[in-house]
């Protein structure tokens, strides 16, 4: 007997049983179900929620490639020193950087889905209601946001949390108000900081080697320019992706590759991708001008940070990565046109703001867009109003 | 009490025994099916803003069961001369003064608690369950039932102040009433040797809230009844 009878048989021997929505979410996700409905027309589109999570996730494969090897290479070059003439085949695409960084990464893809699916599957169970896809993207995007060493304890304790109080509370999948993945990373943040901040985190093993003969760096761009100190990778390097940061976010050009699937196929709204880099770089430019009005001094904390070309905030940090993958989740995002323009803006416009003005950790993104997550209904409120108003008024014109 | 009304109060209250059914239910209600913080949710800014710790939770869950204890009893003893008018203000010199004993009280006998305690212990003052138990209990029943109503809301407030305190305390800092239970963060013993970190999270007030959220959620799905209709 083939797994898909096994799991129908299973199906309907557990059907209306508590175990029934397990065995129905593993049969639907591996096949198609055997039957089909009577009655009511139907519409045939390929475009479910199964597909679409399964595009994003397509996306996101390139980073989690990439963030393999630039473990394992962030982490050998910490140690003998960055290549002088770097080729990729030699120095990045090596079977040495992807052992070590399989070994570092896979164990966080796994407890991520593990957990995330186990708590997904017990309330759908308790609940009674079919299990949802939501996690699938979730799951694939915090190991790519979280640094390399992160405890795998720690990542499960996020998970279970980001999941309960961050989704189920809320009624499960399209109802949070907030970004799982990035409740699961504010959680880390603000519950674990040594772990998720600071010059040490970035690079495997740069935190046991700490104080020892053997010490490396871990520091991030951005953690470099926020004490003002020069930045030895170059610009190639930010927009390729070989500099240290967490797992899956450092490559810009993977990432826009990303976007690019993601815009095709009408999964994410360009619009917010864009909007959110225009405010990013429009923010970028109002600090370049406090710069060159001469308002801020070399000697101040934020002269490093806000003296940075504004193009170059954009590939530096997780930026991309966030306004790409994150800001454009549709749940928790803006609806309407006009609210996803003004969404997207703000979101970039208040990453660089944090970047900038936060001293204990020069990353805003995704406080930014937790942020936004929260005005979302508010901007789609008042843009639905003022479509109503406008109309209103037409209304009148014609009548009168 | 002879001369307070001619209604029922008056021919019922001879008859009720101190701790008859009804009144027990005055005291006991309060500390679960009608606990003012997770059923009511009032008293929540004080519940996010000193429960960090146990200690200092639990000298305030005292001192708001004396302040509303003793308060409901003044207030019912006045019931029948404060002109509804001025019954607010009235409320508040009543309130005002209990609190400045309490205050001066620790002040006296326990500085370094009333130094971490600060301005919170003045802010009773302003605890809604105490203005709340006031309007909707001390000024329609008397003294006796006051006191209980008083004293059994106030111990639900603590019962639920302590439970979030030792969770937070517990998980945010590792301790008990400071005692170093899951070991020491810094030599590495007990669980710390195995990796284990206090959760920084739990000591910032964002998780009080959604720990008093987690603890509503469990008692309505015990209690069904609990679960309002829409």
């Amino acid at each position: 007997m083939s797994l898909k009878n096994k799991l129908h048989q299973l199906k309907l021997k557990y059907k209306d049983k508590k175990m029934a929505p397990a065995f129905n979410a593993l049969h639907t996700f591996l096949y198609l179900p055997n039957e089909t409905t009577h009655s009511g027309g139907h519409v045939r589109a390929a475009d479910d929620l199964k597909r679409t999570m399964n595009t994003v996730i397509l996306a996101l494969v390139p980073c989690l490639l990439f963030g393999i090897f630039n473990a394992g290479y962030q982490h050998y070059s910490a140690i003998n020193g960055f290549p002088a003439d770097f080729s990729l085949f030699e120095h990045f695409i090596n079977w040495e950087n992807f052992v070590l960084g399989a070994w570092t990464v896979l164990p966080l893809v796994i407890v991520s889905y593990g957990v995330g699916l186990a708590v997904e599957f017990l309330f759908a169970v308790i609940k009674g209601h079919e299990v949802e896809e939501g996690y699938l993207v979730t799951g694939m995007l915090v190991p790519l946001i979280v640094p390399i060493d992160i405890p795998l304890w720690m990542l499960a304790v996020a998970v279970v949390f980001g999941v309960v109080i961050g989704k189920e509370v809320f009624g499960g999948t399209g109802m949070n108000i907030l970004n799982p993945a990035l409740t699961i990373r504010a959680f880390l943040f603000f519950a674990y900081p040594t772990w998720m901040s600071g010059d040490k985190v970035w690079v495997h093993e740069a935190v046991e080697r700490a104080g020892t003969a053997d010490a490396i760096s871990g520091e991030t761009i951005l953690g470099t320019l926020a004490q003002s100190n020069p930045v030895q990778f170059s610009i190639s390097d930010m927009f390729y992706g070989y500099i240290p940061g967490s797992v899956g976010e450092t490559s810009t050009l993977l990432i826009l590759i990303g976007a690019a699937i993601l815009i095709f196929t009408k999964v994410a709204s360009w619009r917010i991708i864009l909007s959110g880099f225009v405010g990013a770089a429009l923010m970028g430019l109002l600090f370049n001008g406090v710069v060159d009005a001469g308002w801020i001094s070399e000697s101040s904390k934020f002269y490093g940070l806000m003296s940075t070309p504004f193009w170059q905030h954009l590939i530096i940090g997780s930026i991309a990565f966030g306004v790409v993958f994150m800001a454009t989740d549709p749940v928790s995002g803006s609806q309407t046109n006009k609210g996803k323009w003004i969404y997207g803006f703000l979101i970039g416009f208040i990453s660089i703001l944090i970047r900038v003005f936060n001293p204990a950790y020069p990353e805003g993104v995704f406080l930014a867009i937790l942020l936004m997550n929260v005005f979302a209904p508010t901007i789609d409120h008042y843009v639905v109003q003022g479509n109503i108003k406008k109309r209103m008024k037409r209304l009148k014109l014609k009548t009168a | 009490m002879a001369e307070v009304t001619t209604e029922e109060v008056k021919v019922k209250e001879p008859k009720e025994p101190l701790f008859s059914k009804k009144n027990k239910k005055l005291l006991t209600d309060p500390l679960a099916d009608n606990n003012p913080i997770t059923i009511q949710v009032l008293g929540i800014c004080s519940a996010l803003a000193i429960t960090a710790q146990l200690k200092p939770s639990i000298v305030m869950a005292i001192s708001v069961v004396f302040v509303l204890g003793i308060g409901n009893v003044v207030i019912s003893l006045m019931r029948n001369v404060i002109p509804s008018k001025i019954r607010i203000i009235v409320q508040l010199v009543v309130v005002a003064a209990l609190v400045i004993i309490v205050d001066q009280v620790l002040k006296a006998f326990a500085y370094e608690l009333s130094k971490q305690l600060s301005v919170f212990i003045g802010l009773i003052i302003t605890n809604c369950i105490i203005m709340g138990r006031f309007e909707a209990f001390a000024l329609g029943n008397g003294p006796w039932k006051s006191f209980l109503d008083g004293v059994g809301n106030a111990a639900g407030y603590g019962l639920l102040l302590i439970i979030v305190a030792f969770f937070r305390e517990l998980l945010g800092s590792g301790t008990l009433f400071g005692f170093k239970v899951l070991g020491d963060p810094i030599e590495k013993t007990g669980l710390y040797a195995f990796g284990y970190e206090n959760n920084g999270f739990m000591v910032l007030a964002p998780m009080a809230l959604i720990t008093v959220g987690i603890i509503i959620w469990v008692q309505r799905s015990k209690n069904k009844a609990l679960i309002e209709d829409h």
